[in-house]
């Protein structure tokens, strides 16, 4: 569906992508990781049609530069860095679902989903939300529309767990009939949700690998955690989460995203020595 | 075309929230006022009187400030937009380059002309209330040298925004383009006049060339009708184009070489990185 073929690009002596040769397709969901100067961004605007460089690039035989709207038509991209729009969110989303044809009552639909509330800020210059609220919309009007292919960079970094939960099942509706990719300078961030690893460094590409895919994306974990003693912080950091105590503190019962269970855990390893019990079962919705 | 339209009017709210728009129509507008307050409309020197005088006034002034307005605003907002990523994330929606471009040429050609044209429009309604009789004519073809103009300096905005790939140079570039073409309408063709180091004509040809210098003579001959201020020069222009060849002259040529600009600065744009 998308392949790269001998993809170059020089930005005067320096050379940021070195013969990619990358065939992507439906159904894969492809972690592009590498740290920063790999080439990554490059590479994502090469496909968006937005670098000239040499080789071929082509989304499902049509190049994103000479057939422009019949591609990018299909791609819901997602920036690393919102832009700083002044225009108005309600705006935003009827500029975005106009050039698109897509319905904009489906991308509101898709913010509401993500736990922003679309009334509210409908008025909001897009420049003046928070890093999170602004991902939220970018990925409703990436999400909110028919695509086919999606390109994201870093989209779950600034969503909090619920609307990372909500992100992750929209992903798994898509991952059918969906060619991902996703980037980020950590693998671990992005493990959860994908079934292959492209890893680049100084504009190569210098592992391609298929990972595991039986984490079912819809699926969410019931936890229940007890603890030694009740802590603030703790209670902080798990509220965040929707945990919910049931004695002053010492026991939580909450639900984690079957893709976030990685983090989760990162974040249970910080408070060890307060537990005193994890119990995380699967379960389906 | 429904793209360009729909980039065209988010081009124009944009601006209108910007911070540069409201400056910009303050002082078109003051500009007015403040001609209205300092009594220009009464004064009698050399023959111009009321509207008349006015209109000559504001086109002098219009004409120093309205370049240099629509040159760094233009490749401020163009070239800062590119720089601030919002080009990266607008040209990834399914909207063509064309589209794009001549869309945003458009909404900005709207938000830098109206200010200029409507502080001349209330000049004119000015009169009319006042029972003055306002020279019509001259409003129209002076309507026309505003919008000729504007179109120009958007034209070659939009040129220097595409070439330059930052902010600060798209800005740099701007302002010694506008100080050359202020520059060649006087000082430096009369050092070379005097010095004698260039064929005359080849000096007269250089002020054509200058759409501002075009802009000056033009507001000129349409109460000069033999431009006895400008002197032996006078004869060159009236000779080569007549009265009426130059009138028209001086609209064609900023409006083609605005258009060749844009349409430079466009082809490079699809030619090179958008981001």
């Amino acid at each position: 569906m998308i392949q790269f073929s001998h993809v170059g690009k020089r930005f005067r002596r320096h050379q940021v992508l070195n013969d990619i040769n990358l065939t992507i397709n439906r159904g894969e969901r492809v972690a592009l990781v590498g740290s920063n100067g790999a080439g990554k961004t490059t590479l994502i605007r090469a496909l968006l049609g937005e670098y000239v460089c040499d080789g071929k690039v082509t989304v499902s035989g049509l190049s994103p530069r000479q057939n422009r709207r019949e591609v990018l038509s299909r791609i819901g991209f997602v920036p690393q860095l919102p832009p700083p729009l002044k225009m108005p969110v309600g705006q935003l989303i009827h500029f975005a679902a106009s050039l698109c044809a897509a319905d904009p009552a489906h991308i509101e639909s898709t913010v509401s989903a993500l736990g922003l509330d679309t009334d509210r800020v409908r008025r909001q210059p897009f420049v003046k939300l928070s890093g999170g609220q602004k991902q939220k919309l970018l990925i409703a009007i990436a999400l909110g529309r028919d695509c086919d292919v999606l390109v994201m960079d870093e989209p779950a970094a600034n969503l909090d767990p619920e609307a990372r939960r909500v992100l992750f099942q929209l992903l798994a509706k898509k991952s059918a009939a969906t060619a991902m990719i996703i980037s980020s300078h950590r693998l671990d961030e992005v493990a959860s949700l994908v079934n292959r690893v492209v890893e680049m460094d100084c504009g190569k590409v210098v592992l391609d690998d298929h990972v595991e895919d039986s984490v079912d994306m819809m699926s969410f974990l019931r936890c229940e955690l007890k603890l030694v003693r009740a802590e603030v912080a703790f209670a902080n950091a798990i509220d965040e989460w929707g945990f919910v105590t049931i004695d002053q503190g010492l026991s939580w019962r909450g639900e984690v995203s079957g893709s976030d269970r990685l983090r989760f855990m990162g974040l249970l390893s910080r408070y060890a020595g307060l537990l005193k019990g994890i119990s995380m079962e699967d379960a389906k919705h | 075309m429904q793209h360009l339209l729909l980039n065209a009017y988010n081009d124009i709210l944009e601006s209108i929230r910007s911070r540069w728009f409201f400056v910009y129509s303050f002082v078109f507008g003051a500009i007015v006022v403040l001609l209205f307050v300092f009594g220009v409309t009464e004064s009698r020197i050399m023959g111009f009187t009321g509207i008349t005088r006015l209109l000559i006034t504001y086109i002098q002034l219009t004409m120093a400030i309205l370049p240099i307005f629509i040159l760094i605003t233009t490749v401020r907002s163009v070239a800062g937009d590119r720089e601030a990523g919002v080009f990266e994330y607008l040209l990834s929606l399914p909207i063509s380059l064309s589209a794009w471009f001549w869309g945003k040429m458009a909404g900005r050609f709207v938000v830098v002309f109206l200010p200029v044209f409507l502080a001349l429009v209330a000049t004119a309604t000015w009169g009319v209330m006042k029972g003055a009789a306002v020279p019509w004519a001259i409003f129209l073809y002076y309507s026309a040298l505003l919008f000729a103009l504007s179109w120009c300096f958007l034209g070659m905005g939009m040129l220097i925004s595409t070439i330059a790939r930052s902010a600060d140079v798209a800005q740099g570039a701007a302002f010694i383009i506008w100080l050359l073409l202020i520059l060649f309408l006087d000082l430096i063709l009369l050092g070379l006049l005097i010095r004698e180091a260039v064929n005359p004509d080849l000096i007269v040809a250089m002020a054509l060339a200058n759409p501002l210098q075009l802009f000056r003579t033009a507001a000129m001959l349409l109460f000069d009708a033999e431009l006895v201020l400008l002197g032996p020069t006078a004869y060159l222009i009236l000779d080569n184009f007549g009265h009426t060849g130059y009138l028209l002259w001086a609209i064609a040529y900023p409006l083609g070489l605005g258009t060749l600009c844009a349409w430079v600065g466009y082809r490079l744009f699809r030619r090179g990185d958008l981001p």
